[in-house]
């Protein structure tokens, strides 16, 4: 296991977030230890993906403190290109995969690898790519290589190509949107054991998922988000999977009874 | 083992057009296209539109669209001819121009990427308030600048080496830049992914305002290299000049290949496409078909192409087009509902 010289990959103190008079979250405190597997349950809409767009800088927060590896980051300065020196990765098959270009461009956009004036060193980044496509996502012989149109290939192995993508690079905090959303059953448990190496390596992630057998196994913590506030936060062990369910029917009708 | 070898010529099937083209004009008017002097005159009258061309193919592979080129043709070429008539500026004339093209381009990238006004409707209005202004500018007049042969500025833009005009090598080395700006450059693929798929764009970390702002820049700068090699070719400066070229810019861009969607474009293909365009427009004159007939060629041409390259690229569309037609053919069959209720 690595050694990290940081207590958590991210610490959101409260962080509010509004688009026009539409509030996304709602004073927000959230984190993520430097090698824990964060669950993030909510329906649509709760803000999962608002809080995740802020963690990897493609959003910048209304207000509250954000801290990276324990540093406070200024939010309006923050980027994705932060993000990625930071070593955080995220892994989504549609939103982080543009259909009609190579393969390769996709490992590498945002970071390409440049020779002078921002020319960009093709045959490495193919080099690379193929390379990694062999080794780390065991696409030996499936016909896929560099040039591959992502657009052409199927919803398992854009998420390999994501994951791979995130290991290439090395990351130490990964988050995972829905990443077993359309992935055939053998193709699923490839993702968990993906997640489980996680864990095992040091590393941290931020785990978003509809199937709740899957977080509720690998997740050292769940937090629950509902209408921008995150509203529960439940410790692996602390439920079973039906007091789980259970749990979240009861705070949906409460909050639902509240509302009205 | 990969898929399949990929070796690939980029716009190889519209060379093959161009080519087939040629032939068929040499039939048709023989007298006028086994000579070389038609060629030469290509080459001389396309580079403006072929330049115009290359830039709208950056701006469409980001998805964008620019409509206010051919008021940039007017504007800069008249800020040009102003400034030589006026001064006898030359080489301060052209930058004058290109910072004119700048800062049309820098106006419309700011409406788009910053204001969010979508890119069809603000360059939709920068054409009519360029347009205007130079109309304004020049009081309707024309400038003529025949004198302009006299200075160096017309050789290197405009001159002939041997019989080759030299504008069309300023345009095929512009070809050659663009190309490697699109397909080897970071700028290049950022503009591919904001065109293919905004959302991801962002999250791989492409500031996409500042690529839109940049884009737009340089489609007004090239659009103002057009203008002064129009003005400097023709000696002349006509307040319209320009008005025609929205149709057939567009039509050389898309006949070449490039996604009406975004995401994917040829640089080669537009460079033959444009060749094809100026070739069509001369040869239709040329075998003897009144000009008016011309523009409806070109409109046609223009919408057989996309139709095919969108039927290339999605064979979907197409089975779903011939879905229709049968549909269609069931519901005449159908009785009028109104005979069924009477009213």
């Amino acid at each position: 296991m690595r050694r990290r010289g940081y207590d958590c990959a991210v610490r959101m103190e409260s962080i509010q977030m509004t688009f026009g008079n539409v509030t996304a979250l709602r004073d927000v405190n959230f984190e993520v230890g430097a090698n824990e597997i964060v669950g993030l349950i909510g329906d649509n809409g709760a803000g999962k993906s608002t809080l995740i767009k802020i963690v990897t800088g493609v959003l910048k927060p209304t207000a509250g403190r954000l801290y990276i590896r324990d540093r406070l980051v200024d939010p309006q300065r923050y980027s994705v290109q932060d993000a990625h020196e930071l070593r955080i990765e995220a892994v989504h098959q549609e939103k982080s995969l543009a259909d009609k270009q190579p393969l390769w461009r996709n490992m590498f956009v945002g970071r390409q690898i440049t020779k002078r004036f921002g020319f960009i060193d093709v045959r490495r980044e193919k080099e690379i790519a193929n390379r990694m496509l062999r080794e780390q996502i065991g696409f030996r012989g499936a016909g896929i290589d560099a040039d591959s149109t992502v657009g052409d290939l199927s919803g398992g192995e854009r998420q390999g190509i994501a994951i791979g993508r995130a290991m290439h690079f090395d990351a130490d905090l990964i988050i995972l949107d829905e990443p077993t959303v359309a992935l055939a059953l053998k193709e699923v448990q490839k993702v968990l054991d993906f997640v489980r190496g996680i864990k095992r390596s040091g590393r941290a992630a931020i785990y978003i998922e509809h199937n709740l057998a899957h977080v509720h196994e690998l997740a050292d913590r769940l937090v629950v988000l509902d209408r921008g506030e995150v509203v529960s936060e439940i410790r692996q062990g602390e439920m079973s999977l039906s007091d789980l369910t259970r749990h979240l029917l009861e705070l949906q009708s409460a909050r639902e009874g509240a509302a009205d | 083992m990969p898929r399949q070898p990929r070796v690939r010529i980029e716009g190889l099937p519209i060379i093959g057009v161009l080519l087939v083209l040629v032939a068929i004009f040499m039939i048709a008017a023989p007298q006028v296209f086994l000579g070389y002097r038609i060629y030469m005159a290509f080459l001389a009258t396309v580079p403006p539109q072929l330049i115009l061309a290359l830039g709208l193919t950056l701006v469409i592979a980001s998805g964008e669209i620019d409509l206010s080129f051919p008021s940039v043709i007017a504007f800069s070429g008249f800020l040009f001819a102003w400034a030589f008539k006026t001064y006898e500026l030359t080489w301060l004339a052209l930058l004058l121009a290109l910072a004119g093209g700048a800062l049309v381009g820098v106006v419309n990238g700011i409406l788009v990427a910053v204001i969010g006004i979508p890119s069809i409707i603000a360059t939709l209005a920068t054409q009519f308030f360029w347009g205007g202004i130079t109309t304004v500018l020049t009081g309707g007049l024309s400038y003529a600048i025949r004198t302009i042969d006299d200075f160096a500025i017309h050789t290197v833009l405009v001159g002939r080496i041997g019989v080759v005009p030299v504008q069309a090598l300023w345009a095929t080395a512009i070809a050659v830049a663009l190309w490697l700006v699109l397909n080897r450059h970071r700028f290049g693929e950022h503009l591919l992914f904001i065109g293919d798929n905004v959302g991801v764009a962002r999250v791989v970390g492409v500031n996409v305002g500042r690529e839109k702002i940049k884009l737009f820049t340089l489609m007004g700068v090239l659009g103002a290299f057009a203008a002064v090699l129009l003005t400097a070719e023709n000696k002349n400066f006509f307040n319209t000049q320009g008005s025609g070229f929205l149709l057939t810019v567009m039509a050389a861009v898309f006949i070449g290949g490039t996604s009406i969607f975004g995401g994917r474009a040829t640089i080669v293909g537009t460079y033959v496409g444009a060749y094809i365009i100026g070739m069509i427009e001369a040869g239709l004159v040329a075998t003897g078909m009144q000009g008016f007939w011309v523009r409806a060629v070109v409109g046609l041409v223009f919408l057989a192409a996309v139709v095919f390259h969108l039927s290339m690229d999605q064979p979907q569309r197409l089975s779903r087009l011939k879905q229709m037609l049968r549909f269609g053919g069931r519901l005449e069959r159908r009785p009028a509902p109104s005979a069924q209720e009477p009213p």
